[in-house]
C-alpha cells in the first residue's frame, strides 16, 4: 500500500531530518486491510532511526504527538482502528518541541 | 465533499457542526464540536480578536511589538495579529522582536526562522542580543557556570531583553505567545508545591495567549489561551515556518512529571487545561497576597521591586566571577555569598526554571 508519511514539529529529527516519506507498507500476510495500529509498528521499525521513546508509548503515540489522517484529526476516525488506504497521507507532529 | 486539496475518507466522515457543509478535520477541546478546517481558523482567529476587542487592548496608530522566538506559540501568534490588524482595521504598526541570547546552533537557527517570518508577513525586525545588553552570551554564561542555573539567567535576562527592546522599537506594547499547555503546567506545579504565593512568576506568564503590556501590568487582567494542539494544527494547516528544536541547554524541559500528567489529563477531558488554568485563576483571587511595591532598579533603571533588579543581581555576580550570587535557595553558597546575596537583593529569588516554559 502506497502511503506518503509526513513528520513535522521536530519529529523529523528522529528521522535523519526528512519531513516527507512515500512509502510502500506491505500488508502482513492473510491481512487484508492496514490500521493505523500497524502503521505505527511500522513506522516506528522502518523510520524512526533514533530515540523512539519520543514517538511511540505502548503501542500508541506519545502523549504530545498529534495526528492527522488526510488532514483530518485521527481522533474523528477511530485513533488506532482507523483504517488506511491506498495514496493516504498520514502526518505526525510533535507538540513538545521548542516554545 | 467538496475538500478540494484533500482525498475525502470514505464512510464516516462527518460534516463540520458549524457550516454542515465541509468534512469535520478536528474536535475543539472547549465544546467537542467538530469543525472543518476552514472553521476552525475563523473560531481560532475571532477568538483572539474578541479577546482584543473586548478588552481594548489595543488603539489605533499604536506601534505593538510581537516577541518572536521562532517558535511555534510566537510564529502563530505574528501571524494571526497582522491578518487582524488587516482583517478588522485595528490600525496598528507591528513589529517583531527578538532575542539573540548567544546559543550557538539553537537560536541563530531559530533567529534565520524569524527572518523568513519577517519577509512572510512584511513586519519590521528587531533583534536585540544578550552580548550587546549585558556583555555576555549564554554560551559564556554556560562556560562560566555550568548547566545546572542556566536557565533562570536565560530567563531573567530575557525577559528584560524583551523589555529593552520593545523601548528601542519604541512600541507602546510588548505582546508575546503562550499556549495553554504552558500556562496549566506553570499552575500545576505551583499548585503542588503548595506555593501559591509565588505570583510574581505566575503573573510574568499567565497573562494569556496573546496580550500584554509588561510596562503596564494593570492592563493584563484579561486572557485568552489557545491549547498547544490548537496552535499546533494550525499551524501545520497554515503551513507557517516555525524552528521546533530545543533549547540545547535545557533538553529536558518537556519530559518533565507534570507536563505527561497534563497530556493524559487531556486525553480522558479536552477541556482539563482550560479548567486547570481556571483554577489557577480562583486561586489567584482568593489568596491576597500583595504583590510586592514596583519601583525601578537603582542601576539600570529596569522596573524592579528591590533595590537592583535580578538581571543586575546576576549580571554583578557573573562579573565578579561569583555566579551564584542571586540563585536559587542558599544551598551550596557559602557564607560570604548569602551575605552579598542579602546586601544587594534580599528578595526571594526565583527558582531555576525551565527556559522552555518561559519562552515567548
Ligand atoms: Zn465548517
Ligand atoms: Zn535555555
Ligand atoms: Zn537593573
Amino acid at each position: 500500500m502506497k502511503l506518503t508519511i509526513e513528520f513535522g514539529g521536530g519529529l523529523e529529527l528522529l528521522c535523519d531530518s526528512v519531513k516527507i516519506h512515500k512509502v510502500n507498507v506491505e500488508l502482513k500476510n492473510g491481512e487484508k486491510k492496514l490500521t493505523m495500529k500497524d502503521l505505527l509498528a511500522w513506522v516506528g521499525s522502518n523510520l524512526i532511526k533514533e530515540r523512539p521513546e519520543m514517538f511511540m508509548k505502548g503501542d500508541s503515540v506519545r502523549p504530545g504527538v498529534l495526528v492527522l489522517v488526510n488532514d483530518c484529526d485521527w481522533e474523528l476516525s477511530g485513533q488506532l482502528d482507523t483504517t488506511l488506504e491506498d495514496e493516504d497521507v498520514v502526518v505526525f507532529i510533535s507538540t513538545l518541541h521548542g516554545g | 465533499m467538496e475538500n478540494g486539496d484533500t482525498k475525502p475518507r470514505r464512510a464516516g466522515g462527518r460534516l463540520c457542526c458549524l457550516c454542515n457543509n465541509r468534512r469535520a478535520a478536528l474536535k475543539r477541546p472547549k465544546t467537542l464540536e467538530q469543525i472543518c478546517r476552514e472553521c476552525f481558523y475563523e473560531v481560532f482567529e475571532e477568538e483572539i480578536h474578541q479577546v482584543i476587542v473586548d478588552n481594548q487592548l489595543f488603539k489605533p496608530g499604536e506601534r505593538i511589538g510581537i516577541g518572536a522566538s521562532g517558535g511555534k506559540d510566537s510564529t502563530v501568534l505574528a501571524y494571526v495579529l497582522s491578518e487582524l490588524n488587516r482583517r478588522h482595521n485595528y490600525g496598528l504598526d507591528l513589529f517583531l522582536l527578538s532575542v539573540d541570547e548567544g546559543i550557538t546552533g539553537y537560536r541563530d537557527d531559530s533567529l534565520e526562522t524569524v527572518k523568513r517570518n519577517e519577509v512572510q508577513y512584511g513586519l519590521p525586525l528587531k533583534i536585540v542580543s544578550y552580548k550587546d545588553l549585558y556583555g555576555w552570551t549564554m554560551d559564556e554564561i554556560v562556560k562560566m557556570i555550568g548547566l545546572k542555573n542556566n536557565c533562570t539567567f536565560c530567563g531573567v535576562f530575557r525577559r528584560q531583553a524583551l523589555d529593552r527592546g520593545a523601548a528601542l522599537l519604541k512600541v507602546d506594547k510588548l505582546v508575546t505567545g503562550h499556549n495553554a499547555d504552558d500556562i496549566a503546567e506553570t499552575v500545576l506545579l505551583n499548585i503542588l508545591r503548595g506555593d501559591v504565593a509565588r505570583y510574581e512568576l505566575l503573573l510574568e506568564i499567565e497573562q494569556m495567549y496573546c496580550n500584554y503590556n509588561r510596562r503596564r501590568r494593570a492592563n493584563s487582567e484579561m486572557q485568552t489561551f489557545q491549547n498547544l494542539n490548537l496552535i499546533c494544527t494550525y499551524a501545520y494547516f497554515k503551513r507557517l515556518d516555525y524552528f521546533s528544536t530545543e533549547c540545547i541547554y535545557s533538553p529536558n524541559a518537556y519530559r518533565g512529571f507534570a507536563r505527561e500528567f497534563i497530556k493524559d489529563l487531556e486525553r480522558m477531558r479536552p477541556r482539563a487545561i482550560l479548567d486547570i488554568i481556571k483554577s489557577g485563576e480562583d486561586f489567584r483571587i482568593a489568596t491576597t497576597t500583595k504583590m510586592p511595591e514596583q519601583g525601578n532598579c537603582a542601576r539600570c533603571g529596569y522596573i524592579s521591586s528591590q533595590k537592583w533588579c535580578k538581571a543586575c543581581v546576576l549580571l554583578e555576580g557573573l562579573n565578579r566571577g561569583l555566579p551564584k550570587i542571586g540563585i536559587g535557595r542558599s544551598r551550596g553558597i557559602d557564607n560570604d555569598h548569602q551575605k552579598e546575596m542579602k546586601r544587594s537583593n534580599g528578595s526571594k529569588n526565583i527558582e531555576s526554571k525551565q527556559c522552555g516554559t518561559l519562552d515567548f
